[in-house]
């Protein structure tokens, strides 16, 4: 049976409370949402209107819906953390084993930075980029959707190592040789590999795609230095992709020959060399904190405008200190190991370049601030978590320049004030920005606004978790807390663990406010309607066309011929185009080949990890004939006639009138 | 219309009083407490908070700007206040100057700092004293610390014990997965690494127990690998290592097999070295069979002083 079951066994099914209660947990909930729409009679609504869909704008939505699952499970795991600690001081036990611990900061980091964050990111992208550059679609529309179920694979894969075999208990960056097969022999490190391998190749297409899609599919006469801030962070934030995801697949692929193949880049023996890896790992890592980060930067350069009724201060020194970043990006990853032992010399080199970055941070942060100056500013939702933003996103600055210097870092490296800072950045800057991205760009796709006080009551309350959880993290560290330590026996901490973990609580309140914003909103739609596609009086193509935006976006190609297009041009319209103006379009028919290469990826990462090479073997197979099938495909668009486009697009000249927020 | 504050605008300034006062409930809650990394007793530790001090108090001079520059505009410019509107203002010329100039003025200062600290603090130099520097050779196992004191004829487990104002030169290896070795109250960290050897320089200028920590995931009984750290005067370390020398329990090969077992120890023990210093049979434990690729390749990186040969790099 060994050729057909590999190494699974029954062995690998769940022994501890916590996990068992996941392992049943996760599969009911499937069940329920299959019962549900079964019930309902959704199935082909679902496959139909989403699965197969290759809108950018609908696979934004499911990437969006995906990564705000993953939040919960990653803030979930997030409290467990805590929860942990804040019992496990002196003389008290804890809730958890060591290994249950170790496996759940693991996956929190893993799923918090590639399936929420990144989720997030691409999901906004979808939704806004072909929009905002008054396009009808990405230049790929078909890749697009395999990159979606790429992700989706690796994140089922991510979290079925709950149910079956356990997780890495590696770290999110899974640091060998502690994660080879010398010392962690078991399926957990290859759940990680493989899922992050799934996904990562997901988001290198999706980085070609946007890429692609902002050099070529741009609006008539929209040049570089006219497109929106939000698409120039998009470009410069593929360009990273592209360079920095290869490193991370060919590291991770080292790592999986050590594991698979007894190979010895990385271990410890046989000439192989972990600093290797460590050094790799980060080469991807740092860009990809900018790969996150840059787009809500891009989120916050529209927001800070629209809300401000006023032009965004310095364009083009946001596009200097976009590409600035982009290169120092590449030339800092050393920082996060000042402590490996390199010489001075190369230490304060990385030190010095890491300083260099934030300059052109600090310059973004001033022409926000002076966006504001002399603007109209409304205190919506989006806003809110944008003054939320300078507030985190600066003190975190001020904690990351100091661990520049490489002599500082030696002493709070590796603590939980490392743990602090990153979080302060990481939530400041990019859970902030997409929450205010997804909150600015909600009607557009929906066609009804958010409830404006429940999403301020969200934004406060994160802004106020996140100090009550972490500031204490900070103290922790300088107090000689490490990170990832399940139990310790100094009572002095203990209280400040405590306050940490009713942070905690805080952050999963104002989710609990965000599901009932959505819940609440979803109820009241009608009263929310936006009516008038532009309900924040913004100044960007995505708000002249209707809301929600049809699926070809625009019914005439617009002509763009300065910045911030729609806030001038709202003001000139001439009425109804004449009938000749429109003419026929081609829009990409659904394809499922997306969805299933991404069940044939998630075969094939399930079969590697258990070593059951035929199913492997098969699903690579299956890939690739799909890959061909869909290439000899010519039949893969449909065709909207100018009569009917004049039809559809004609509705939004009886409805509209404006309304103010 | 009322002017002041009314509607959505009135939160930040409710949440931010709150948050005032969490932080005073902090300060209050951190009285008394003993935070090493600020009230260090090692003249590197002091010299690294000294660091932290002031890269606080320079950065300070963008961030209070930020925060009222952030402050005032929310509050001028609201739109229920009807300030001035310059909607097309977008470009300014000498401003820009200034908060890219500002900045950039910060970071060529920080700089410098930067790199005269990595030289003067870097963990490879040596320490300046009249005292003879102690030599201490320090091995992360699965999961403890192994302290071998060639010069002493002495070796530890979870026990680092110093003589007060006396430099100690730390070479540091592992069996183990990649661990590091912390002690807050005396200075930075380095990373400890199998088949290589890194090193440390620390030295105590305050008679007193210190904790020292591992700071990197090594395994399930990462957090067990805390030691004591003991910093005595002359006299005692004298009689302390004396004593030890002649244990009866000694650091033999076997002995050194079972303590490399993955396990946790958390008591200390002390041992004699009956058959010399094991510190390079750690490390050529993984040398054998990896040809000397790797270790011409690494001696050719000089910069990185991870060097192999400083101790018994013979192949």
């Amino acid at each position: 049976m060994d050729w057909l079951l590999g190494r699974f066994s029954l062995d690998y099914l769940p022994t501890e409370p916590a996990t068992i209660g996941a392992a049943i947990g996760m599969p009911l909930g499937v069940l329920a949402v299959v019962a549900l729409l079964t019930y309902f009679h959704k199935w082909t609504w679902l496959w139909k209107n989403w699965l197969t869909s290759l809108d950018a704008k609908k696979i934004g939505v499911m990437y969006i819906v995906v990564a705000l699952i993953m939040l919960i499970r990653g803030v979930a795991d997030a409290f467990m953390l805590r929860a942990q600690t804040a019992t496990s001081g002196p003389g008290g036990d804890g809730l958890f084993d060591v290994s249950t611990f170790q496996q759940v900061f693991t996956a929190h980091g893993t799923i918090m930075i590639f399936f929420v964050a990144m989720g997030l990111m691409f999901g906004l992208i979808n939704v806004v980029l072909p929009l905002m550059l008054g396009t009808r679609d990405v230049a790929f529309p078909w890749m697009n959707s395999v990159s979606f179920w790429l992700f989706v694979a690796g994140m089922i894969l991510n979290n079925l190592a709950l149910v079956i075999g356990g997780f890495s208990n590696g770290g999110w960056l899974g640091y060998p040789p502690l994660t080879e097969l010398q010392y962690n022999p078991g399926p957990g490190v290859d759940y990680w590999i493989w899922s992050l391998q799934i996904a990562g190749v997901g988001s290198l297409l999706s980085g070609i795609n946007f890429l692609v899609t902002i050099l070529k599919k741009r609006a008539a006469g929209m040049s570089l230095g006219k497109m929106p801030i939000f698409a120039w962070s998009v470009l410069v934030t593929t360009v990273l992709i592209i360079v920095a995801f290869p490193i991370l697949t060919a590291t991770l692929g080292m790592l999986a020959l050590d594991r698979t193949m007894g190979m010895h880049f990385f271990t410890s023996d046989l000439g192989g060399n972990a600093m290797m890896y460590v050094n790799l790992i980060w080469a991807w890592g740092h860009p990809e904190v900018y790969i996150l980060v840059l787009p809500a930067f891009g989120i916050y350069s529209e927001v800070v405008a629209t809300f401000s009724r006023k032009k965004l201060f310095g364009y083009g020194t946001m596009v200097a200190a976009l590409i600035a970043i982009m290169f120092f990006s590449f030339v800092v990853w050393l920082h996060h190991f000042f402590t490996m032992g390199s010489g001075a010399n190369v230490n304060a080199f990385f030190g010095i370049m890491t300083m260099i970055i934030a300059i052109p941070t600090g310059v973004k942060i001033f022409n926000w601030l002076f966006t504001m100056y002399r603007g109209r500013i409304r205190f919506t939702s989006p806003f809110v978590w944008f003054l939320a933003f300078v507030v985190t996103f600066t003190l975190g600055g001020v904690t990351g320049v100091m661990m520049a210097v490489p002599a500082v870092d030696f002493q709070v490296h590796n603590t939980l004030f490392l743990v602090a800072h990153f979080h302060n950045t990481i939530i400041g800057g990019v859970v902030f920005g997409f929450m205010a991205g997804i909150t600015y760009w909600f009607p557009k796709i929906f066609g009804f606004t958010l409830n404006e006080r429940l999403g301020r009551y969200a934004a406060y309350l994160w802004q106020l978790g996140f100090i009550v959880a972490f500031m204490p993290l900070y103290a922790l560290g300088l107090m000689g807390a490490v990170r990832r330590i399940d139990h310790y026996d100094n009572p002095e901490w203990v209280p400040f663990f405590i306050v940490s973990a009713v942070g905690v609580l805080i952050i999963a309140a104002a989710i609990g406010v965000q599901l009932l914003q959505f819940a609440y909103s979803i109820y009241k739609r009608n009263e929310n309607r936006d009516l008038t596609g532009d309900p924040w009086d913004g100044r960007t193509l995505e708000w002249s066309v209707p809301s929600p935006a049809p699926e070809y976006n625009f019914a005439i190609a617009p002509t763009v011929t300065r910045r911030d297009e729609w806030w001038y041009a709202k003001n000139e319209l001439k009425g109804r185009p004449h009938k000749s103006e429109y003419s026929d379009i081609q829009l990409p028919k659904n394809s499922g080949a997306g969805f299933i290469i991404g069940v044939l990826s998630f075969c094939f990462g399930f079969g590697i990890i258990w070593h059951m090479w035929w199913l492997a073997g098969i699903a690579l197979l299956a890939i690739v004939v799909m890959i061909a099938r869909r290439t000899m495909n010519d039949d893969s668009e449909y065709t909207i006639m100018a009569a009917e486009l004049f039809e559809l697009d004609g509705k939004r000249f009886h409805t509209e009138k404006k309304v103010s927020v | 219309m009322k002017r002041g504050i009314r509607g959505p605008a009135k939160y930040p300034l409710i949440l931010s009083a709150v948050v005032l006062v969490l932080f005073g409930l902090g300060a209050w809650l951190m009285q008394g407490q003993h935070i090493p990394v600020l009230m260090p007793s090692g003249s590197i530790a002091s010299q690294e908070r000294d660091l932290i001090v002031f890269t606080v108090a320079l950065a300070a001079i963008i961030v209070i700007p930020v925060f009222v520059l952030l402050g005032a505009f929310a509050w001028k410019y609201r739109e229920q206040n009807n300030a001035t509107y310059q909607p097309e203002s977008a470009n300014n010329t000498v401003l820009e100057v200034i908060w890219w100039g500002i900045p950039i003025a910060i970071i060529v200062l920080l700089s410098i700092i930067t790199w005269r600290t990595s030289h003067s603090l870097d963990p490879y130099r040596a320490i300046k004293s009249d005292n003879k520097t102690l030599e201490v050779e320090v091995v992360a196992l699965q999961w403890k610390w192994l302290f071998i004191y060639p010069d002493q004829s002495v070796a530890t487990i979870n026990d680092l014990t110093i003589p007060v104002d006396t430099p100690v030169h730390f070479h540091l290896s592992a069996d183990s997965p990649m661990s590091a070795f912390w002690v807050p109250d005396l200075g930075g960290q380095i990373y400890t690494m199998n088949g290589m050897s890194s090193q440390l320089h620390l030295i105590a200028n305050k008679v007193g127990t210190y904790t020292g920590y591992n700071t990197n995931i090594n395994g399930d009984g990462y957090a067990d690998m805390t030691f004591k750290v003991h910093a005595v005067d002359d006299a005692q370390f004298k009689k302390w290592h004396e004593t030890h020398a002649k244990s009866d329990i000694g650091l033999t090969k076997i002995r050194l097999e079972s303590l490399m077992q993955p396990e946790r120890m958390k008591e200390p023990m002390y041992m004699s070295l009956p058959d010399g210093d094991p510190y390079d049979s750690i490390i050529e434990k993984y040398m054998q069979g990896s040809g000397h690729a790797t270790m011409n390749s690494m001696q050719g990186t000089s910069d990185m002083n991870m060097t192999m040969t400083d101790h018994g790099g013979t192949h």
